[in-house]
């Protein structure tokens, strides 16, 4: 087929509907390898939309190439944690392999390098992406082996060779490398459970029972602000539209977070499930599992989930035999933005547009997806779901402190002998996690990823629970003998300079203003005014619209505030009437170098 | 640092770097009030008078324009030496202004259009020289605005500040008062 047939197939397929443009992109993209501009005006004439719509949504996503990328992509992760595992060697490894660096595409076309925010590995790094699959744990040898086998033409599975992880890992529609690394498995998400009984159960109830029950049961949502989940319902369910949906945020994107794919590894069904039960108490027809573009191996998978759900009447028509319940879930891939995660961005992203978080009120449940009611819930808040209608909220209110009940899946990783999955209550202390997962010599550990807080020994009794230490799920090790601020946060910082969508001005702005500051107090070139600069912009950060923005200066201001030394000991204490950056030979070399004229 | 004058007039210094002097000719719009100010102040180094280099110090140095060349910066480091307070005088000497422009820009590729490949060139440097000796000034890489080179204390907002705002600012300086720098002093459009 010609470029114009393919574009026209795949537009049908999604009968010409400019909301699904972002499955439009993604399948444009697998068909011919990347999205030229001749393409994007012919996608915007197909769909009879101006030009613009399509190349915005292009440009928003870090997948979406508008030069060919390669026969065979790279995308090698750069998370602080792949770093800590020798991504750096890794990286080297892969360029003096494909003799062609980071960012480029060896001259023979074959290989493409690129690099990536992290893509929910942290507890086997290094890892990268090659053509949309996971090859986790690599080293250089393997780095070398991996572009030997490209320039020989293998085909992905060959590239993969045998020793697929885990469980479903190996499932033959999954057939990954990736292990599940379930070091702790708890009694919600990974405790006792048969696929329908929830359903069963739920159908023999009224809408405000199954509400009623969640609302007693406090479940709070999972993703890390910890919003009551039926009060969530509630207002869906009271809201006005013609149509209402369930979302499940699968977008898990903050570095060092990777529960949600080891849940969507071996309990979909039960967040499927979850879904049902949400849609049963909000009175919605329709269901999106939102899933970051990064877990697209297990798309095959996961649609024969559906399928298999579908057949036995726990999705579809009259589900459970009750006429009138009518649900059905599709999925919907991202294409690499952070920011996703926001729920009012995904739902912008699933519309097929850039992933910008919109103004609220009105928030989703009245206007959505679509502008209708729209609940989003966390894949791990759907599985809490699931259980208490289960087991009832007197089990489920046993466990957990007094403000957060149940349990909690963590994802550990950094420096520690047992990275990996913990479903413990809530209410276990840092210190007991840091010995559970093996870790000695801490400098310090990131709570709740870049967003969360990073904290010093001297904080290890504090508890991981809503009431004090909440988080989205995610615990980052940092061993004694890294250096935290060139290794980490400065990682961090570039992390959020990357994915900021730009829509405010303080967090387009201050995230590269903040990214070098801190790089010249590693050089030791900052004062003490711009430690006091950093600390003031947090207040301006609070302006901005979305959680990226409010949180995107934390990696630096809670290291100001709980490693106070390591900024003071790099501050330069040469004269303060002269600027300690400034270099006047180096500001003259561009003028010596055009001319033969001196530095000096 | 010593600076006043027996009669205990402050010291005021002025220059014009990376700047197109209309900071400057703003400063002279106080019109009649130049003659309040020389009451209050004596100059030293600045176009104004014309004295080419620091007699003494001095207590306020006006900074017009930011640093495109190395004796831009050898001016406002010998400023920062002589003067006991700078203020960065309007836009260019704020965040390099319109100099700045061509910091998207690389040299080499400013340099050429300017002598070797520019409409103009053929007839005014048929040699397609780029002007390099020891008696000119060197290029810098980029456009610098004055606080990246040394410590700055006050910054005036405006392209150029006007007049009004230059004579607040300085009265303000030489009586130790805050001035009230309102909204509307450097909203333009």
């Amino acid at each position: 087929m010609t470029s114009p047939e393919i574009i026209e197939t795949i537009i049908a397929r999604y009968q010409g509907d400019e909301t699904r443009l972002m499955d439009i992109l993604i399948d444009l993209q697998d068909e011919l390898g990347h999205l030229s501009s001749e393409t994007v005006v012919q996608i915007a004439a197909a769909l009879k939309i101006p030009q613009v719509n399509v190349e915005q949504t292009v440009s928003f996503y870090h997948f979406f190439a508008r030069e060919p990328r390669g026969v065979y992509t790279v995308y090698l992760n750069n998370s602080v944690v792949a770093y800590f595992r020798g991504a750096a060697e890794v990286a080297a490894a892969f360029e003096e392999a494909a003799q062609c660096r980071f960012g480029e595409v060896s001259a023979d076309g074959v290989v493409g390098l690129f690099q990536t925010a992290c893509i929910g590995m942290s507890d086997q790094e290094p890892s990268a992406l090659i053509n949309g699959h996971v090859f986790p744990r690599l080293t250089p040898q393997r780095a070398r082996e991996l572009v030997e086998g490209m320039r020989a033409g293998w085909t992905i599975l060959e590239l993969k060779g045998t020793g697929f992880g885990d469980g479903n890992n190996a499932h033959p529609l999954v057939r990954a490398l990736v292990r599940n690394h379930i070091r702790v498995p708890g009694l919600t998400v990974f405790g006792e459970y048969h696929p329908g009984e929830a359903i069963a159960k739920v159908t023999q109830m009224s809408s405000g029972e199954v509400i009623a029950t969640i609302k007693a049961a406090s479940v709070r949502g999972r993703g890390g602000a910890g919003f009551p989940t039926g009060m969530k319902w509630e207002f869906a369910r009271r809201a006005t539209g013609e149509m209402k949906y369930i979302f499940c945020n699968a977008d898990e994107g903050e570095p060092g977070t990777f529960k949600d794919r080891v849940i969507l590894t071996e309990r979909p069904q039960m967040v499927f499930e979850g879904m049902v039960i949400a849609a049963y108490a909000v009175g919605a027809r329709q269901g999106i599992l939102y899933v970051r573009n990064e877990y697209r191996y297990l798309h095959d998978y996961l649609e024969s989930v559906l399928e298999d759900m579908r057949r036995r009447n726990l999705l579809g028509a009259s589900i459970g035999g009750v006429p009138g319940f009518h649900f059905d879930v599709s999925i919907q891939f991202g294409a690499g933005a952070y920011v996703c995660g926001e729920e009012s961005a995904l739902i912008e992203s699933a519309e097929g547009k850039r992933g910008e978080p919109r103004d609220r009120p009105p928030f989703p449940v009245e206007k959505g997806y679509l502008q209708q009611p729209t609940v989003v819930n966390n894949v791990e808040t759907l599985c809490s779901v699931v259980q208490v209608m289960l087991k009832g909220t007197d089990w489920y209110n046993r466990m957990g402190t007094e403000q957060s009940k149940g349990t909690k899946v963590l994802s550990i990783s950094g420096d520690c002998d047992r990275p990996g999955i913990y479903e413990v209550e809530w209410g276990f202390s840092v210190r007991d996690m840091l010995a559970m997962a093996g870790a000695r010599d801490v400098q310090a550990v990131q709570v709740g990823g870049p967003s969360g807080a990073c904290i010093a020994p001297g904080e290890f009794d504090r508890v991981l629970a809503y009431e004090d230490l909440a988080t989205g799920g995610s615990l980052i090790i940092i061993g004694r003998h890294r250096d935290l601020l060139r290794d980490v946060v400065l990682n961090f910082t570039r992390f959020f300079r990357e994915e900021s969508c730009g829509a405010c001005v303080p967090c387009r702005a201050l995230t590269g203003m903040a990214q070098r500051i801190l790089e010249r107090i590693i050089d030791g070139k900052g004062r003490a005014e711009d430690v006091e600069h950093l600390k003031s912009w947090l207040g301006i950060m609070r302006y901005n619209r979305c959680g990226l923005g409010q949180t995107a200066l934390h990696p630096i201001t809670s290291t100001i505030k709980n490693f106070p030394h390591l900024y003071e000991e790099r501050l330069d204490q040469s004269d303060p009437r002269f600027a300690p950056t400034f270099d006047l030979a180096a500001a003259l070399e561009d003028y010596a170098a055009a001319t033969g004229a001196g530095t000096e | 640092m010593s600076a006043g004058t027996p009669t205990g007039k402050k010291i005021v210094a002025t220059t014009s770097l990376a700047g197109c002097f209309g900071c400057h000719m703003s400063f002279l719009d106080i019109d009649e009030r130049l003659l309040d100010l020389i009451e209050l102040v004596e100059f030293n180094k600045s176009p104004l008078d014309d004295i080419k280099t620091f007699t003494k110090d001095c207590d306020i140095g006006l900074i017009e324009g930011g640093c495109c060349n190395d004796e831009n910066v050898h001016v406002l480091m010998e400023f920062r030496r002589r003067c006991k307070t700078l203020v960065a005088l309007g836009e260019c000497a704020i965040m390099g202004g319109l100099p700045a422009m061509r910091n998207t820009i690389s040299l080499q590729e400013c340099l050429d259009e300017a002598y070797r490949l520019g409409p103009t060139v053929a007839d005014s440097n048929p040699g397609r020289i780029i002007p390099c000796d020891p008696d000119i000034p060197r290029i810098l890489n980029r456009v610098y605005p004055c606080h990246e080179v040394v410590q700055i204390d006050y910054f005036l907002p405006g392209c150029p500040p006007n007049a009004d705002l230059i004579w607040d600012a300085l009265t303000s300086l030489l009586a130790g008062k805050e001035l009230a720098l309102e909204y509307r002093t450097f909203k333009y459009d």
